[in-house]
């Protein structure tokens, strides 16, 4: 029975015993969409199954985005979206000639880059060293304490950096004094918070990835690395010829997903480390930190809007691009 | 197994601290968020935040309790959205992971693009904010937190990965006992995807549990009860917030404990899902390798 199902919905037909045979025939005189609506309607409980998140989908992700025309207008409270003055492209043109956006735009892109550089070089680092560790209650008890940093809110995360950094109490300037040397204030200080933001994402990614990275290394084929090291290879040499390059793909494909978000931002890091201290904003404002502020500082709607705009179109070019750059090179890596 | 070789040797006890000397890095703020809130205020003025409790007290915590910072409100609030919002999210996860995974569902492509392409474009915070508010009207609603942390493509993709291991056969075996969609899926699916459940479960636990931003866009002064990492934020970020809510009537502000206060509610706010985390590590572990290897 189930074998005469699958064959009449892929449309072939097969003999078989004469009941099948009309069956099918009835089957052929619907047509395709007959037979595509009819199949649908025998699956109404899969169809009722999916509605809730096709629902869900709509409300939250689909239905905001005819609100992106908030960007085209002079946002008027009273007459909402739809009643504003449309006035084009003017929204983008302050920004752009303000200056904001460049710094913005390039902001967030240098911090997402060292980001994604050196989570995943940091990452397969660890996992290629745990992987070394023979000793499996070390290695769960490690794992168990590098992932913790993972499970706490960004809320948590900026009271942990305040905690270490602060002027008057901060742990650092406490031991900095015990040494018998001058106190720091980062606080006041943009030029040190590139390097501790990305520190401090470090910190709390780093377990994870590396749970990541060390899952594929587990993937590797055992008998390569026994062969080798049967053939006398010594240890750098293995991780350098045999699982370095088994890890590309995951690279690769990590890479990739993460290429689309390079224009969106660890909003919760930045907004927690950072809040409303006005002083740090030339090295640490991020597109995202600013959308936030526009729309739930200043109510300037059009603004935030016309940057989230923005952000999705660069983010889109973007993964577009090197889709296509990965096609050309390696084509089994690309996404589509 | 071979001989292990010297550079076998060194190159594992070099892992070894590596490996110490980071897992020391991750404790080590928690140690001084935990040492801190056990301190005396006074001493902390002078002497900074430190590991261990100096001046071991119980001040910032009895104050927490009693001073009315509606904590047990929020425990509630957070407590009941956490569960609320995980079990219908993976109820309704798991049921689209498997409906988009039968090979006879013609929908399935479809429907499936039309989750994948929701992760694609978004309309950014502005659009988002208005139609909930205006379009929805949900300010000062809790709806406002507990449906938009409900799902997420990436979610169910990766239950889809799940799903994809359950055996076919199972379904048709279902089948021909004459079993309907929803009872195969409900007595024969769901008992196999544990593992799945655990994993999913604990992002979108996680997820509840550390919410401050929906909060921060739609609760407003008027809502007593803050989820706990919002009240956490306010706490952290609105001084006034805090010595109004917590000094009350029983303190002066002189010898208000700051500092000490905000690492007693960030202990807190934080301790539950960290001691929920060692019991599904396991499956936790796991899911993050289905999901991310695929390849």
């Amino acid at each position: 029975m189930e074998k005469v199902k699958t064959a009449a919905s892929e449309g072939t037909v097969s003999a078989g015993t004469p009941a099948e045979v009309t069956v099918l025939a009835k089957k052929k005189k619907l047509g395709k969409t007959g037979i595509f609506f009819r199949e649908c309607g025998k699956h109404y409980s899969l169809i009722l199954m999916c509605i809730p998140a096709i629902i869900f989908f709509i409300a939250f992700s689909y239905a905001p985005l005819p609100g992106i025309y908030v960007a085209f207008v002079k946002y008027n409270y009273a007459s909402g979206i739809f009643g504003s003055d449309f006035i084009g492209l003017d929204n983008f043109k302050f920004l752009f000639e303000s200056g904001q956006m460049w710094k913005l735009t390039r902001n967030t892109i240098l911090y997402n880059f060292a980001f994604l550089v050196l989570d995943n070089v940091v990452a397969m680092f660890m996992a290629i060293l745990i992987n070394e560790i023979t000793n499996r209650i070390f290695k769960k008890i490690t794992q168990t304490i590098m992932l913790l940093p993972y499970f706490i809110s960004a809320v948590l995360v900026g009271l942990l950096v305040y905690n270490v950094l602060n002027y008057d109490y901060g742990f650092l300037n406490s031991v900095l004094r015990s040494l018998g040397l001058s106190r720091w204030a980062p606080y006041s200080n943009p030029k040190a918070w590139p390097p501790l933001i990305i520190l401090v994402q470090l910190w709390q990614c780093t377990g994870y990835n590396t749970i990541v990275y060390f899952a594929a290394i587990m993937g590797i084929d055992s008998e390569t690395i026994e062969a080798a090291r049967i053939d006398g290879v010594n240890a750098f040499q293995r991780i350098w010829y045999i699982e370095l390059p088994l890890l590309k793909p995951t690279l690769v494909i990590l890479m990739l997903f993460a290429m689309g978000g390079i224009v969106k931002g660890n909003f919760g890091l930045f907004y927690n480390i950072i809040g409303t201290n006005a002083l740090l904003y030339p090295t640490t404002d991020i597109l995202e930190t600013y959308v936030y502020r526009a729309t739930m500082q200043d109510f300037n709607f059009s603004t935030a809007s016309a940057i989230g705009f923005y952000q999705s179109v660069i983010g889109f070019v973007i993964v577009m691009i090197c889709n296509a750059v990965i096609k050309k090179i390696e084509p089994e890596y690309s996404l589509f | 197994m071979s001989q292990k070789t010297t550079s076998d040797f060194f190159v594992e006890r070099f892992a070894m601290i590596v490996v110490i000397i980071f897992s020391l890095l991750c404790v080590l703020p928690f140690l001084l968020i935990v040492g801190t809130s056990f301190s005396s205020e006074d001493i902390v003025r002078v002497k900074g935040f430190s590991l261990f409790p100096r001046g071991a007290t119980l001040e910032a915590y009895r104050m927490i309790f009693k001073g009315g910072t509606n904590i047990l409100g929020s425990y509630v609030v957070t407590i009941s959205m956490t569960l609320v919002g995980t079990l219908v999210g993976l109820g309704i996860i798991s049921m689209t992971g498997y409906a988009l995974n039968r090979h006879d569902f013609p929908l399935r492509n479809i429907i499936s693009f039309f989750i994948y392409f929701a992760s694609l474009f978004s309309a950014g915070l502005a659009p988002y904010y208005l139609l909930m508010t205006q379009g929805y009207g949900l300010k000062d609603n809790y709806l406002a937190i507990l449906l938009p942390l409900m799902m997420s493509p990436w979610l169910i993709i990766l239950m889809k990965n799940f799903v994809k291991s359950v055996p076919y056969e199972l379904t048709e075996a279902g089948k021909i006992d004459g079993a309907g969609d929803f009872s195969i899926f409900i007595r024969l699916i769901l008992p196999m995807l544990k593992p799945a459940l655990a994993t999913i479960g604990l992002f979108l636990a996680l997820g509840y549990w550390n919410e401050w931003y929906q909060s921060s866009l739609f609760l407003s002064e008027r809502v007593t009860y803050k989820p706990l990492q919002y009240m956490l934020y306010q706490i952290i970020n609105q001084l006034s917030y805090l010595k109004n809510s917590v000094a009350g009537a029983f303190v002066t502000f002189d010898n208000f404990p700051e500092e000490t206060l905000k690492m007693a509610t960030a202990c807190v706010a934080t301790g539950p899902i960290i001691l929920v985390y060692p019991f599904v590590q396991k499956y936790f572990i796991s899911g993050i390798t289905v999901g991310a290897v695929k390849g």
